[in-house]
């Protein structure tokens, strides 16, 4: 059954050392349960999450550490149970070497689980509910994209999911966490295919598996026939990197191409990777968030390479440390693969959700001298997604990052093949990286001075509204008393009396003319007072 | 006559074309001048005045009358200058030295023991970043600044401070390889 299907070839792409069996070798081993573990919380695509707690709090292994703040966002949750020491801006795994918000846990070494609510019958549950589930549980793509997951199943009403293809390709040379996954979690893996077939409702389900993985084939086939599932199939691919990329995954499987500026679902398709499966079917089944993942440690620089179950939050020297640690011509520690993976700086970091493999390389052979392009044509033939690196390349370079884009600089998967088969050693795709990076900025430069302009004209126009509205009140004012004064002075006329009829004035005429009428009497009185004796000396005269 | 014919003639059909244009050109009459939008989009919108106008649309104005030169926008560095020339088909011009890198970009923060409540700052803000009454201490909305630092000067006690503006793992840029002299300039 499981290669009776047409397969078809998407454009380009290498066959590489695979490089994985020193990791299948031994079991899955569970690392030990650490002292601390630092959680930063933002591991996913989109807005960061709202943290729930403080430092002093204990926190119970499962609990949310930081909720989802928007739409596209996800939760984290402690690992395991403990106490809060610290939150602060801590070294997280990104090629910028910065800094990010991080909880830190001192684990009380109890690893007490949260109270759990297992739906044991999913199928009476709405799609909506189960996706919820999916949303608290912070479960984002654990591929490497770590879009969250419950977005990416939310298709919407138009979108008509008909195919759903689980993808345990992992082309990418030395990783192998997802191959020992298929191994050992088989059954997870078969009922996180049937949720979240279910909760997009397509017709079938392919898992897609690069043919150097036997082991995992079998092992899902074996619970596929057990089951007697028909609308699950198992589909052996051939090993092409990089086949596990989407939409050369979906190329492969169906013919079908995913437009350059569409998604999958547009087309009636939804890729999850098989760790994610799992980690749905944790979430629902068991009620667990994601707090755990296979990390592959791996590379001639490890002694003892192996898969490790391991807490998010755990500290990358001790997951080396417990795989026989160094060898003593380790040099360069990557996260990620040999071809898409970026190098770190220190392994004083913790486990993301993003993290599957830990890559240790022997003397970093030294980046080799670039020499100029010989315009060769080789990385056009190897591109899965058919650009013309070339072009990218030298608009790239001189920063011409309109044509770049003309150039469909965003449909590039960063996969590494053109780097890989340059004869000039031009490292290619860090000239994509920086292209993109610089692009975004300028988006958000330009979302930023829209944004002060639309406020320096508000400004602008509140300051002219305010300038006409104290000249229209002083106008008014001017009017009102000018129109007062006419009142006035009409009133005057109406009655007769001469314009004057200033209060004011008035008064102090009156005031005026009283003084006058007192001094005017003063002086009779005085011109009285000097009569009498002229008077009484008359009337003396008389009586004498 | 059949000179009078055409004579007649042209003189119709110019008529008639005057009439056509004097039209069109109150019917698709543009108010302002849609160059300037152009300039002004471009423009980082800082108002800071560096350009020695008062502001990014008084620039704009002013480049499209070609009062000024492309190369006066210090915030918007080298990328500015290239995208004026690109979009009016002038020759790119080299910066002044000190703002020939792209500038670091800035925002400024009130030490907020030392302010007084002034307001000047307040009223010298182009874009209203700046929260505050008289009396009352001020804080400047990190998200709305624009680092143009304007609200330097008029500050009386001095407590207004500039600081780059943080680079989160989300801002972060890849540096550009640093091999240049393999790359050819694209035409």
């Amino acid at each position: 059954m499981s290669n009776s299907r047409h397969l078809w070839h998407f454009h380009g792409g290498l066959k590489l050392p695979s490089n994985k069996a020193i990791s299948t070798a031994s079991p899955v081993a569970k690392a030990l349960l650490p002292k601390r573990l630092i959680v930063p919380v933002q591991q996913h695509i989109g807005e960061a999450g709202q943290l729930q707690v403080k430092v002093g709090d204990s926190v119970l292994k499962g609990q949310v550490l930081a909720q989802a703040s928007s739409y596209v966002s996800a939760p984290v949750h402690a690992p395991s149970s403990g106490k809060i020491v610290e939150i602060d801006e801590l070294p997280v795994p990104h090629p910028s070497g910065l800094k990010a918000l991080s909880v830190v846990i001192e684990t009380d070494g109890e690893d007490k689980w949260i109270e759990l609510t297992p739906i044991l019958h999913p199928n009476t549950k709405s799609p909506a509910e189960l996706r919820q589930i999916i949303r608290q549980a912070g479960i984002v793509g654990l591929g490497g994209a770590t879009f969250p997951t419950a977005v990416k199943v939310n298709t919407g009403p138009h979108a008509e999911i008909d195919t759903l293809i689980i993808n345990g390709a992992e082309c990418e040379p030395s990783i192998s966490c997802d191959d020992m996954l298929m191994r050992n979690y088989a059954r997870d893996v078969i009922s996180g295919c049937e949720l979240i077939q279910y909760i997009v409702s397509a017709r079938h389900c392919l898992i897609a598996i690069e043919d150097n993985k036997p082991e995992a084939i079998a092992a899902l086939q074996e619970i596929i026939n057990e089951k007697a599932l028909h609308t699950i199939e198992v589909i052996t691919i051939p090993t092409v990197y990089p086949t596990g990329g989407e939409k050369q995954l979906i190329k492969v499987l169906t013919q079908k191409e995913v437009p350059s500026d569409g998604f999958p679902s547009d087309i009636g398709v939804l890729v999850q990777n098989v760790g994610t499966a799992v980690a749905v079917h944790k979430a629902i089944c068991l009620g667990e968030p994601l707090i755990s993942r296979l990390v592959t440690v791996t590379g001639e620089g490890v002694l003892q390479p192996q898969n490790m179950d391991v807490l998010i939050g755990t500290s990358m020297s001790e997951l080396i440390e417990q795989s026989g640690g160094y060898h003593k011509d380790a040099a360069k520690l990557i996260m990620g693969g040999p071809m898409m993976g970026f190098t770190l700086q220190t392994d004083h970091l913790p486990v993301t959700k993003a993290c599957n493999c830990l890559l240790v390389e022997n003397t970093a052979e030294k980046t080799p001298e670039a020499m100029p392009c010989i315009r060769c044509g080789a990385c056009a033939t190897v591109c899965p997604a058919q650009l013309l690196p070339q072009q990218l390349y030298w608009h790239a370079s001189s920063k011409n990052f309109d044509l770049v884009q003309d150039y469909h600089l965003f449909d590039c998967i960063e996969c590494g093949c053109c780097n890989h088969v340059c004869p000039s050693q031009i490292p290619l795709v860090q000239y994509y990286r920086f292209a993109k990076t610089e692009i975004w900025n300028m988006e958000r430069d330009r979302i930023k001075s829209d944004h002060a302009r639309i406020r320096h004209d508000f400004r602008q126009e509140r300051l002219d509204r305010e300038k006409k509205e104290r000249d229209e009140k002083l106008r008014k004012k001017k009017e009102l008393l000018a129109k007062k004064k006419q009142a006035e002075a009409a009133a005057k006329e109406k009655d007769g009396a001469p314009a004057e009829v200033d209060p004011k004035k008035a008064a102090i005429e009156a005031a005026m003319k009283r003084v006058k009428d007192k001094k005017a009497a003063l002086k009779t009185e005085k011109d009285d007072a000097a009569s009498p004796t002229k008077k009484s000396s008359d009337e003396k005269n008389t009586q004498e | 006559m059949s000179i009078l014919i055409a004579v007649l003639t042209l003189a119709l059909i110019a008529a008639l074309f005057g009439l056509l244009l004097g039209y069109a050109s109150v019917k698709f009459h543009v108010e302002g001048d849609p160059v300037v939008d152009k300039i002004d989009a471009l423009l980082p919108q800082t108002q800071c005045g560096q350009c020695t106008f008062v502001g990014c649309r008084p620039y704009a104005e002013a480049i499209a009358s070609g009062e000024a030169q492309i190369n006066q926008c210090p915030p918007g560095g080298e990328s500015t200058m290239l995208a004026l020339s690109d979009l009016l088909g002038v020759e790119p011009l080299a910066l002044d030295e000190e703002h020939a890198d792209t500038p670091e970009k800035t925002v400024v923060y009130i030490d907020e023991e030392t302010c007084i409540g002034c307001t000047l700052c307040i009223q010298a803000c182009p874009v209203d970043a700046i929260l505050g009454a008289a009396k009352q201490m001020h804080s400047i909305i990190e998200s709305e600044c624009t680092g143009c630092d304007l609200c330097i000067p008029p500050c009386p006690v001095d407590c207004i401070h500039i600081k780059p503006v943080k680079v989160e793992p989300d801002t972060w840029r890849w540096p550009q390889p640093d091999h240049g002299s393999t790359a050819p300039q694209a035409g």
